[in-house]
C-alpha cells in the first residue's frame, strides 16, 4: 500500500521538477511547480505528518504559487525564455553535468550511508495525540522562542515588500514607460503575508 | 495508520534528485522568475527529507523544523518577488543575464 502511494507520489514529484525545468512558458512552470507541491503533500500524508501536508498545499499551493502566477501575469505572459540559446558557451552542458553529478552523489551518500544518530526521546510521536497537537505542544514549549522570532521575520518581509514595490519617482536617473505600475505592484506583495 | 514497510531509503533518494533537478534548473536558466522557482524545488527536496528523517528517528522536531522552512520560503517570496517587480518595472525583458551592473 505505501509502495504504491509512494509511486504515485514520486512520478508527481519527478514529473513536475522537469516541467519546472524544461518549460520555455513560466506559467507552465509554475503550474508544474503545483504538481510538485501536491506530490510532496501525498508523500508527507504517507510519512504521517498530516499537518504539514496541509499545510503545504494551503502555503505553497494556495498562496506562493498564486503570488508567482500573479507576478507573471503582472510582468507579461508573452515574455517566454528561448531556452535553446546558450548565452554563455559550455555553461549549459556544464550545469546540467554538474547537476548529474550532484544527483549521484547525493543517491550514493544515502544509500552508501546509514541514518546514524540516536532514536530521540524528547519529541517522540505518539498515537494518542493527533499529529495537530503534538506539533503545537512542541511549536509553544520547546520551540517557542524560534516562534517568536518568526513573527519578526514576517513583519521585516511585508515592511520589506512595501518598501521594495513604492513608487519613488525621484530616486530614478531613467523614466522608462513601466514605470506606471507600481500601486497594483505593491498589492500582492501584502496579501501573503 | 499506514505502516511503515517501506523504509526512508527511497523517499532520500526522491529527495535527493528533486534537489538535483532544482539545482540544475536554477544553473540552466535565465529567467528569474523561473530560477526563483527552482530555489522552491529544492527547499521542497529538504522538507522532504526533514519528514523522512523525522519519521526515521520518532523526533517530531523534524517536521517543526519544515513549519519552520515553510514559513521563510513565505517570508522569502515575498521579498524576492518585490526586487524581481521592481528590477523588471526599470528594465523590460531582462534576464539574469543582462544585470551585470556590477560587471567591471
Amino acid at each position: 500500500m505505501e509502495l504504491a502511494v509512494f509511486i504515485a507520489g514520486s512520478l508527481i514529484c519527478l514529473m513536475g521538477a522537469i516541467g519546472v525545468v524544461t518549460s520555455e512558458n513560466p506559467v507552465h512552470s509554475a503550474l508544474s511547480l503545483v504538481g510538485t507541491l501536491f506530490g510532496i503533500a501525498v508523500l508527507f500524508i504517507a510519512q504521517d505528518a498530516e499537518f504539514l501536508a496541509a499545510v503545504q498545499v494551503i502555503v505553497y499551493a494556495g498562496a506562493i504559487v498564486v503570488m508567482f502566477l500573479f507576478v507573471i501575469m503582472l510582468l507579461g505572459v508573452d515574455r517566454t525564455d528561448d531556452i535553446r540559446v546558450d548565452p554563455l558557451v559550455g555553461q549549459r552542458s556544464a550545469a546540467i553535468v554538474a547537476g548529474v553529478l550532484l544527483a549521484g552523489g547525493l543517491t550514493a551518500v544515502v544509500l552508501l550511508g546509514s541514518v546514524s544518530g540516536a532514536r530521540s526521546s524528547a519529541a517522540a510521536p505518539t498515537k494518542d495525540l493527533p499529529n495537530v497537537a503534538q506539533i503545537g505542544q512542541l511549536l509553544f514549549t520547546d520551540y517557542l522562542w524560534a516562534f517568536e522570532i518568526t513573527s519578526v521575520l514576517l513583519v521585516i518581509a511585508v515592511v520589506g515588500a512595501v518598501v521594495l514595490a513604492r513608487h519613488r519617482r525621484d530616486d530614478f536617473v531613467d523614466d522608462l514607460p513601466g514605470d506606471e505600475v507600481p500601486e497594483i505592484a505593491a498589492a500582492p506583495a501584502e496579501e501573503v503575508s | 495508520m499506514m505502516v511503515a514497510a517501506l523504509g526512508s531509503a527511497p523517499y532520500l533518494v526522491l529527495g535527493a534528485l528533486l534537489f538535483a533537478s532544482g539545482a540544475t534548473g536554477l544553473l540552466v536558466r535565465r529567467n528569474p522568475l523561473v530560477m526563483f522557482m527552482c530555489v522552491e524545488l529544492m527547499l521542497n527536496a529538504v522538507n522532504l527529507t526533514f519528514v523522512t528523517l523525522a519519521r526515521e528517528l520518532h523526533d517530531l522536531g523534524g517536521q517543526v523544523a519544515v513549519f519552520f522552512v515553510l514559513v521563510v520560503a513565505a517570508a522569502e517570496v515575498v521579498v524576492g518577488l518585490g526586487i524581481i517587480v521592481s528590477i523588471f518595472r526599470r528594465r523590460q525583458g531582462a534576464t539574469a543575464d543582462d544585470l551585470n551592473l556590477l560587471k567591471g
